[in-house]
């Protein structure tokens, strides 16, 4: 059926009926004629075979024991053996339980704060005020993670930070920040809504740029306070941007990046901080397990990729905005 | 009756108005301050970094720090491999983009739609961090100045965003005028298209090179060699980790005054290692926008 509609749609375009040539033939004219076009594709797409498809395919080591001398597909065949070994570890349930909690709080938070920003800014009038407040909240976007995390340290110090000053001037005893398990999230989380802020406003503020001035002009006439325009006309037109943002985030939420994390962790706090990629990292590469952090890191991508579907296509059903 | 309503629902907003002052007050005082009492920590003397004297304004004014920084071997050498790393990659990264994105962008490129489905699978999964790892060892760039560029010579998101810039803004027409003059593909796309996109170059050059000169997990996992590291590495060592050769610590001879100068130290770096990528971003800062929003049409 959608063939034949494709057939159609051809045959309407009165150039390619003329020429009378079968689809095959007129392809392989056209890449002759465009040859170009298509030698510019071979650089690009031999680094996603090499750098993204073989690793794909290299994956299998999960299921084998992997030796250096024998290859990706020359190891020995042990089937579950790693991903039992994994779930059967006292390890899962810590990293499922810290991976899964950073992620939801961060989520819980880390979601909502732009487009509070976004809506705040688009309320008041004066540019001035606005540009001001939208270049300096963007502007730790370009802070490195190294830089970040020294930061956070820097100010949680009991020697040389503010936040100590604070602590103690409201008459508290010093808190060793880094050193408690139990602030570990709330400073990752926090700390990454202090740097993304800016860069997540950006989003909802062209959408709400984008929305019909006829609207606000109505909700003037029937008398609707700031709030309610806010309510009735800023959200539903922010609305797809953010289910869009949503979709995506919770297609990661068991993704968390190794880079922060790891900066971030230190023999005190590591029984909150430890995450799946900062184990795959320290099992595989620090501890030369292979195939076992293979394993781990694999369960970990497919429980991401079937959340990312599953995800998007209940956005798809209870409303129209999807990733595809 | 009507006329009093009006008057109380516009009070209200007023005060729903200035309470949306004060709430943006306080984010930008909380977005600026850490910035600002890092940038004066860095400018003040070690002995008021250490005491805690510094908490708006640099207090006794002094460039130690800095001028400890700039003396620094390991240091120099992790500023210019960064430099290098940044501007190599930006060019590998800007050729690949471009070379995949334009042909893409054509509606009779033959297999288009396969090729995207085959990029945007990456996006979705990947074969994890081992496989890749042994796949660029294979590769034989291990710790070698390759590996900083290679394994992230294309990023598929900017793929799609560049994509989407050539498709709605080069006209279809143009093409085929210049395949009329006889124009070929790469000479339209040189001549003709890149001209015409230097907003999304600068947004792809921007994004690729706070990605670069900010990234430090490939060299943590490829780089042995500390002749080869970039600066976010080093920075780590001495910012994170605590590790620095205390004997690079010129006129520093006492406990004490090692420390302070230690301390000082870890502000002046933040500025240094900052400060570059910073600059250019008043510059760019509407390519920026419009960048990220080229990116949500098509996400």
């Amino acid at each position: 059926m959608v063939g034949k509609m494709k057939t159609s749609v051809m045959d309407a375009r009165g150039k390619y009926k003329r020429s009378g040539l079968p689809s095959a033939r007129r392809k392989w004219k056209g890449i002759k004629r465009h040859w170009q076009l298509y030698l510019l594709i071979i650089a690009p797409m031999a680094y996603i075979v090499i750098f993204k498809y073989i690793p794909m395919y290299g994956a299998q080591i999960a299921f084998r024991d992997y030796s250096v001398i024998k290859g990706f597909t020359g190891s020995e065949f042990v089937g579950l053996k790693h991903f039992q070994s994994f779930f059967q570890s006292p390890n899962f349930w810590l990293l499922i339980k810290n991976t899964l909690g950073i992620s939801l709080y961060s989520l819980a938070v880390g979601f909502p704060a732009p487009i509070i920003l976004a809506l705040a800014l688009n309320e008041i009038k004066s540019m001035k005020f606005k540009k001001t407040v939208q270049t300096v909240t963007f502007a730790p976007f370009f802070i490195s993670t190294v830089v970040m995390v020294s930061m956070i340290i820097i100010f949680l110090s009991p020697r040389l930070g503010f936040v100590d000053y604070i602590v103690r001037g409201l008459g508290f005893d010093s808190i060793n920040f880094m050193g408690t398990p139990g602030y570990f999230k709330s400073i990752y989380v926090f700390s990454n809504v202090w740097q993304g802020i800016g860069y997540g406003a950006v989003i909802y503020l062209a959408a709400l740029a984008g929305i019909n001035p006829e609207l606000y002009e109505a909700a003037k006439v029937d008398g609707a306070s700031r709030l309610q325009k806010i309510r009735h006309v800023d959200l539903p037109g922010i609305a797809p941007a953010a289910i869009i943002l949503l979709i995506l985030s919770v297609g990661q939420i068991m993704n968390i990046g190794f880079e922060k994390i790891y900066l971030m962790q230190n023999p005190l706090n590591v029984s909150t901080s430890e995450v799946i990629s900062t184990y795959v990292y320290k099992m595989g590469l620090l501890g030369a397990n292979f195939s076992f952090s293979s394993a781990v890191d694999l369960f970990n991508s497919v429980i991401n990729l079937i959340l990312l579907i599953t995800v998007n296509s209940i956005a798809k059903r209870i409303s129209e905005s999807s990733l595809w | 009756m009507n006329r009093v309503n009006a008057i109380r629902e516009s009070v209200r907003d007023r005060i729903f108005l200035g309470l949306i002052y004060i709430f943006l007050f306080c984010v930008l005082a909380v977005v600026i301050y850490p910035l600002i009492f890092i940038l004066s920590s860095s400018f003040s003397s070690p002995q008021a970094v250490v005491s805690g004297r510094v908490w708006l304004w640099p207090v006794d004014i002094s460039l130690m720090g800095y001028k400890v920084i700039f003396s620094n071997p390991a240091i120099l050498t992790g500023y210019i491999n960064s430099f290098i790393y940044t501007v190599l990659g930006v060019m590998i990264n800007i050729v690949m983009t471009v070379a995949i994105a334009y042909p893409l962008s054509k509606s009779t490129f033959v297999g288009r739609n396969a090729i995207m489905m085959i990029l945007v699978f990456t996006i979705l999964f990947s074969g994890g961090l081992i496989p890749t790892y042994l796949t660029v060892k294979a590769a034989g760039i291990l710790d070698t100045r390759w590996a900083m560029v290679l394994p992230g010579a294309l990023a598929v998101f900017q793929v799609i965003v560049a994509r989407t810039f050539f498709q709605s803004t080069i006209p279809k027409e143009l093409g085929e005028a210049a395949e009329l003059d006889g124009c070929s593909d790469i000479g339209f796309l040189w001549r003709v298209v890149l001209p015409l996109s230097k907003a999304i170059l600068a947004v792809l050059i921007l994004f690729y090179a706070v990605g670069n000169w900010n990234a430090y997990f490939d060299a943590l996992i490829y780089l042995k060699s500390p002749e080869l590291y970039p600066l976010q590495i080093i920075l780590r060592n001495i910012l994170i980790l605590n590790s620095i050769d205390a004997s690079s610590l010129v006129d520093a001879n006492q406990m004490a005054a090692r420390q302070g100068l230690r301390d000082l130290l870890k502000f002046s770096l933040i500025v240094v290692a900052t400060v570059p990528i910073l600059c250019i971003y008043p510059f760019v800062q509407k390519f920026f926008v419009q960048g990220i929003m080229i990116g949500s049409i098509k996400g």
